[in-house]
């Protein structure tokens, strides 16, 4: 039994490297952060980050894809795939990465100011469009971090008082931190357009 | 506006009751002016930045003032934005470590710190103590050098024109010992996933702690003519305050929060590096004030000399970086004998390490508070994703409720106070 199971919306908890992942569900998230922040003691906001996974699992790096198990006969299925079992790739790489339920995850890490202190990571999932609730009411601190995941990465805040561009400028296209965003170049326009 | 309760038995001694919140609502980063202020047609809007001497940068703050006195404000970022975090992801992950520096100029050894320890943490990689303590040394002395810079450039706002030269001269023997050590004043990138990236030179240690002897005279010097300076005293003292609760609710972190009242110093709450065989003292203050954050940033100096004394003192001898042939470059003088050796070279020049899939959240105290380091791998050669917790961009959050009510003269003392560093703020 989780100890983090009695945070409404709960999914998930994950321990990996030492930390503590939890994830919930988007549409109760403003109640697992209140809960998180009244019940068990997490009293300061860090740190919000969102991640794009779109394209996670096949980056076109040398030799990174390998060759897909010899049970699947139409490439890679995430469904029937054991991550655990050793993956041939052909410069080594053990594994496949384990696949994400959605586009996006946007992670709240969080901090118990006492001794000794506790982290915690949030988690939502999200995909394309999906909003995620804001947690300005619970943290205030959330503010600029939450204006920042929609000017970077196009997340959707519900109920932020002042959701507005941060980094870029207010008539920018397009959000830079996603992965099908091109890392430079710009538009370019020929002659025989209009 | 809901408010954090205060943490249990982390407020330093005499520190001042919570008396009220003075975060803005309902938009805690933006001060709003009252409409019938407004309509009383006596408002004007200034703007401030952002290219202004007393701005660190390029920050840009709309101020709409009643007289003198701030009543609506509205910070805007983003005029250095450099895509760090998106330029990292198309790098091997070595090669990123070269970005990381660049982030906040003058903290530049924390972040390539804090990337690195991310990178080992991923590879649950061992670093030998000559590194970690090499380490912990640069790290405080970079410390130094970004106080330094703050002191000199934050007082030069109130027109302490002095403090400046004071302060760049000792700023320019720091440098010249990170020259010393790693070939470059800035940016060194000197720490190496594993280690260090070269041994420590001949002449170091003696160079340093000839600077270590010089460097409390010199605190003294600063603390002669900025404490004991009525002037100074009058423009710092008393306002901007900042009550713990406040600061905690806005994530205020570093000497900010300290100089509240909390005794929270990751150094010492969550200890990394050497730092736990190290005999340090976390100055706090109780009131929260200008002349608070002032003042625990010139503790913190003298602070941070002893720790390079320590550094020094008990400085291990032995290897500089961890021998995992699969991360760490081979040495020089075995490419020319070792078939193997060449080959690493080889696939961790051109094709990078391969970092385990994972996802991890690193912090460390910077001069400037929290620096958390988030990386997400795919198991790749390349992160998947790299975040900076930038604590200049929490420091920023809190301007509206910094200034609310002071005099705009007050609130460039107030802004030089906080310390931000826009290169990190932007990212």
């Amino acid at each position: 039994m989780s100890p983090f199971a009695s945070v409404p919306g709960f999914v998930e908890q994950k321990e990996s490297f030492g930390e503590t992942t939890v994830v919930v569900d988007r549409e109760r998230l403003v109640e697992a952060a209140e809960h998180a922040r009244d019940e068990l003691g997490f009293n300061f906001f860090v740190d919000m980050t969102p991640t794009d996974y779109l394209g996670w699992g096949s980056r076109g790096v040398a030799g990174y894809w390998g060759s897909p198990p010899p049970s699947s006969t139409r490439g890679w299925e995430p469904a029937q795939r054991d991550i655990n079992t050793p993956f041939p790739g052909s410069q080594g790489l053990p594994r496949m990465p384990e696949p994400k339920p959605k586009r996006f995850s946007v992670s709240y890490h969080l901090l118990a100011l006492e001794q000794p202190p506790r982290r915690l990571r949030l988690k939502v999932w999200a995909d394309e469009g999906e909003p995620v609730p804001s947690v300005v009411s619970v943290w205030p601190a959330a503010d600029w971090f939450e204006r920042e995941a929609w000017d970077m990465m196009g997340i959707t805040i519900e109920g932020h008082p002042n959701l507005v561009r941060i980094i870029m400028d207010e008539d920018w296209e397009g959000h830079p931190l996603r992965k099908d965003y091109p890392l430079g170049g710009e538009p370019v326009r020929f002659s025989d357009e209009d | 506006m809901a408010v954090v309760a205060k943490p249990a038995g982390v407020l330093a001694t005499g520190a001042r009751p919570y008396e009220g919140t003075k975060i803005p609502s309902p938009i805690p980063t933006v001060l709003q002016v009252d409409e019938e202020l407004r309509e009383s047609g006596d408002i004007l809007e200034i703007n401030f930045g952002p290219n202004h001497p007393s701005t660190h940068g390029v920050l840009r703050l709309v101020v709409e003032l009643n007289g003198e006195r701030v009543v609506g404000i509205k910070p805007m970022i983003g005029y250095l934005h450099t895509g760090f975090e998106k330029n990292m992801e198309a790098k091997t992950w070595w090669k990123a470590i070269t970005y990381a520096p660049r982030i906040d100029y003058l903290a530049f050894q924390h972040n390539e710190l804090v990337f690195v320890l991310a990178i080992e943490k991923l590879l649950e990689l061992e670093t030998p103590p000559k590194a970690v303590w090499m380490r912990t040394l640069l790290c405080e002395l970079n410390r130094l050098h970004s106080h330094l810079v703050w002191l000199g450039t934050g007082s030069l706002e109130m027109g302490a024109i002095s403090m400046f030269w004071y302060c760049f001269r000792e700023r320019e023997s720091i440098l010249d010992l990170f020259e010393l050590v790693a070939g470059f004043r800035m940016h060194t990138r000197y720490f190496q996933t594993g280690g260090l990236a070269e041994d420590v030179p001949v002449g170091f240690y003696a160079e340093c702690q000839s600077f270590a002897d010089a460097m409390p005279a010199r605190i003294d010097e600063y603390e002669a003519m900025l404490d004991g300076q009525k002037i100074f005293l009058e423009r710092t003292q008393g306002i901007g305050h900042l009550s713990a609760a406040d600061a905690i609710a806005m994530g205020q972190s570093g000497p900010i929060l300290r100089a509240s009242g909390v005794d929270w110093d990751l150094r010492k709450r969550q200890p990394y590096l050497a730092y736990d065989q190290l005999d340090f003292d976390v100055p706090t203050r109780p009131t929260g004030d200008t002349y608070d954050r002032f003042k625990v940033r010139l503790l913190e100096m003298r602070e941070s000399v002893r720790i390079i004394q320590q550094c020094l003192d008990g400085m291990p001898d032995g290897p500089w970086i961890s021998d995992d042939r699969k991360v760490v470059l081979p040495p020089r003088h075995e490419l020319h004998t070792s078939m193997e050796s060449l080959i690493h070279h080889f696939k961790i020049v051109t094709e990078g390490y391969r970092v385990p899939e994972g996802e991890v959240y690193v912090p460390i105290e910077s001069p400037r508070g929290e620096m958390g380091c988030y990386v997400v791998s795919d198991g790749g050669p390349r992160p998947w994703r790299v975040h900076f917790r930038a604590p200049s961009f929490v420091a920023l959050q809190g301007t509206a409720m910094f200034v609310r009510d002071t005099l705009i003269a007050d609130m460039i003392a107030i802004l030089a106070s906080l310390d931000p560093v826009m290169g990190e703020v932007d990212r």
